[in-house]
């Protein structure tokens, strides 16, 4: 953490595969203006060893292995959402992408930044726990830095808040 | 910056052009015959260490992937030589798997045609075009395509063929791409059920049931709907919050406008009309589909988009040789004790029961040693009790390989083998989702199966 108000602010966005744009709004919107941005892509490989596994599975059937093809896919679909967050985000930034799971290498990239700002992955249609989804519950429970936490799309009505637990002892008072 | 384990590169940072690492690879194959694929981006090699690494079941020394033949054939030599299996017995083998290999080569060329004619080109601009960028559509239509391209060409063609235009589809359309690429490699499996071309082990136990191809069809489709329906919900709640992402409109940044080889898609209709028509007619079905890769193949020299070398290579003749020199080695395991062990294991019989044990002990031997073995050593067991066992073992060796990432602990274990040090994929969540479709897809498979031959006649 930097502690000198002289200092710049550093401020990560991690972007994701449709929920990207809301975390370059927040940053754009709540962060400090003369913060240093980083735009964070994370490629997880599990599509690439999914597709692996199963030419594995053919015995050497059909000649290539896929796994090849994807990880060009995978590098250049990253490298278009990279630049296309920085576009949105129109200030200057550095681009980091890693291949890896994304849930550690988010927390571990983020250890000594200022702000990570983060949109929810999960059910979006009502306010509750199972708006985090796998890899967002893991980033905002391991965090080392502060955490920013957004909707990707508008908030749910706060009337979708689950009801107060029952307590039958405290009720029959 | 965070390095990822590689099995023989010490890695370094180095970002440059998103290109810079591919074009490294290239230089590295070519010059030092090292490294099994591209580095992936942005990294960029330092010192390469050591020159052994693995690709799976086929042996890589040096960059030049060895074909499981160079294993199996020796291996029936060995023995046909020690007295294992009479060479009579191991000729008969030979002749009997002779036309099914065949078969086998017609479709993989046919597939490969296909492809060059931009079948899945298209099919990935039909993709992005109709599922306007929302992923439960997409997904929909991922299942469409890979069911029809898994029955009709394949199980290969949907892995190595369609799975990668689908990730690019989900790519593009800025979809997040596990449930899709998922899709493909569950479908390659579970809905390789409807015909004898969907998948070797059919192939195989066609020959030897005695059924016609639009019989085969005809008992296959209800448990083929029955799976894909299975996977279909289980997919939709185990991805729920991908597929819950607000739908985009495709950009039209590298939209493509790919059009649909017609004559390509009229021969290959007209192919698998041709296997009904020659198997009713009492001529193997291998002849409609050596005529349909026989135009594609024709037209494709004529228009120089193929050479004679290219449809040698997509003819795969190592792997044919793999599967004779497979087919004798089971034998001699199967007459030497194999056999005698799992035959009481078998029921005879079609009663629901006896169905339900024979596809779970073909899935868990599947699981064991991959679906190829599993098929030729329960196929003389089961074919005794008719053709509803064979089908029912079918159901088993083909929707089992789910369970297991690489479709077989053997294929897992050869691979982990050789392989040092390099990254663990995420089993986990693999095998969770095989565990909530596999069971489940099995019994519906099963229950449909037993339906059909009731209805139809066994």
């Amino acid at each position: 953490m930097t502690d000198s108000d002289t200092t710049l602010r550093s401020v990560i966005i991690w972007i994701c595969e449709g929920t990207w744009r809301a975390t370059v709004d927040a940053a754009l919107s709540l962060a400090p203006a003369p913060a240093r941005f980083t735009v964070l892509h994370v490629t997880s490989p599990t599509a690439a060893d999914t597709a692996r596994g199963a030419y594995l599975g053919l015995l050497g059937r059909g000649g290539r292995d896929p796994g090849a093809r994807f990880d060009e896919v995978a590098a250049e679909a990253a490298a278009d959402l990279v630049a296309a967050a920085a576009r949105r985000l129109g200030r200057p930034c550095e681009r980091l992408e890693i291949q890896d799971h994304s849930e550690r290498a988010v927390v571990a990239a983020s250890a000594h930044a200022d702000l990570l700002i983060v949109a929810r992955d999960g059910d979006r249609s009502r306010l509750g726990p199972k708006s985090l989804g796998r890899a967002t519950r893991f980033v905002v429970d391991h965090a080392a830095c502060p955490v920013l936490l957004v909707w990707p799309d508008a908030a749910p009505d706060v009337g979708t808040m689950p009801p107060p637990p029952h307590h039958p002892h405290l009720d029959g008072r | 910056m965070v390095s990822r384990g590689m099995d023989t590169i010490r890695a370094c940072v180095c970002v440059g052009s998103r290109w810079t690492s591919s074009r490294l690879s290239e230089l590295l194959v070519s010059r030092l015959g090292l490294l099994p694929k591209p580095l992936p981006w942005p990294f960029l090699v330092c010192e390469p260490s050591s020159r052994m690494f693995c690709a799976g079941p086929s042996m890589s020394l040096v960059g030049v992937p060895l074909p499981e033949a160079v294993a199996a054939v020796p291996a029936a030599v060995i023995l046909i030589a020690a007295g294992a299996i009479p060479a009579s017995d191991a000729g008969t083998e030979a002749r009997r798997l002779g036309p099914v290999i065949g078969f086998l080569i017609a479709i993989l060329v046919l597939a490969h045609l296909c492809d060059d004619d931009g079948l899945f080109r298209a099919c990935g601009a039909w993709l992005a075009r109709s599922s306007d960028g929302r992923p439960r559509r997409l997904l929909a239509l991922v299942f469409v395509a890979a069911a029809v391209t898994t029955a009709v060409l394949s199980l290969d063609t949907t892995v190595v063929l369609l799975t990668p235009v689908v990730f690019a589809t989900a790519a593009r359309l800025e979809v997040r791409s596990r449930p899709h690429v998922y899709a493909c490699t569950h479908l390659a499996n579970s809905a390789s059920l409807l015909l004898p071309v969907s998948n070797l082990t059919n192939l195989l136990a066609f020959a030897a049931s005695g059924l016609a191809f639009g019989r085969f069809a005809a008992l296959m489709a209800m448990p083929w709907l029955a799976v894909i329906a299975t996977e279909y919900v289980v997919f939709g709640r185990f991805f729920a919050s991908d597929l819950g992402t607000a739908p985009r409109p495709p950009p039209d940044r590298g939209a493509e406008q790919a059009a649909l080889p017609v004559f390509t898609v009229v021969v290959v209709a007209l192919t698998l009309a041709g296997f009904v028509v020659a198997s009713a007619a009492g001529v193997s079905p291998a002849w409609a589909a050596l005529a349909g890769a026989a135009v594609l193949a024709g037209r494709a020299l004529a228009r120089r988009r193929a050479t004679p070398l290219s449809l040698l290579r997509a003819a795969d003749l190592p792997f044919g040789l793999f599967v004779l020199g497979l087919g004798v080695v089971v034998q001699a395991v199967v007459a030497n004790g194999l056999g005698r062990a799992l035959a009481p294991l078998l029921p005879s019989g079609t009663s629901l029961l006896a169905l339900l044990a024979i596809a779970a002990l073909a899935a868990a031997l599947a699981n064991v040693c991959n679906n190829l073995p599993a098929v030729l050593v329960l196929l003389p067991l089961t074919a005794a009790s008719g053709s509803g066992a064979v089908l029912a073992m079918l159901l088993g060796v083909n929707i089992g390989p789910n369970l297991t990432y690489t479709g077989s602990l053997a294929t897992l274990l050869w691979r982990r083998t050789l392989r040092r040090h390099g990254e663990v994929p995420d089993l986990g969540e693999f095998t969770r989702l095989g565990l909530l479709t596999v069971p489940a897809g099995l019994v519906l498979a099963v229950l449909a199966l037993w339906v059909g031959l009731r209805a139809l006649g066994g």
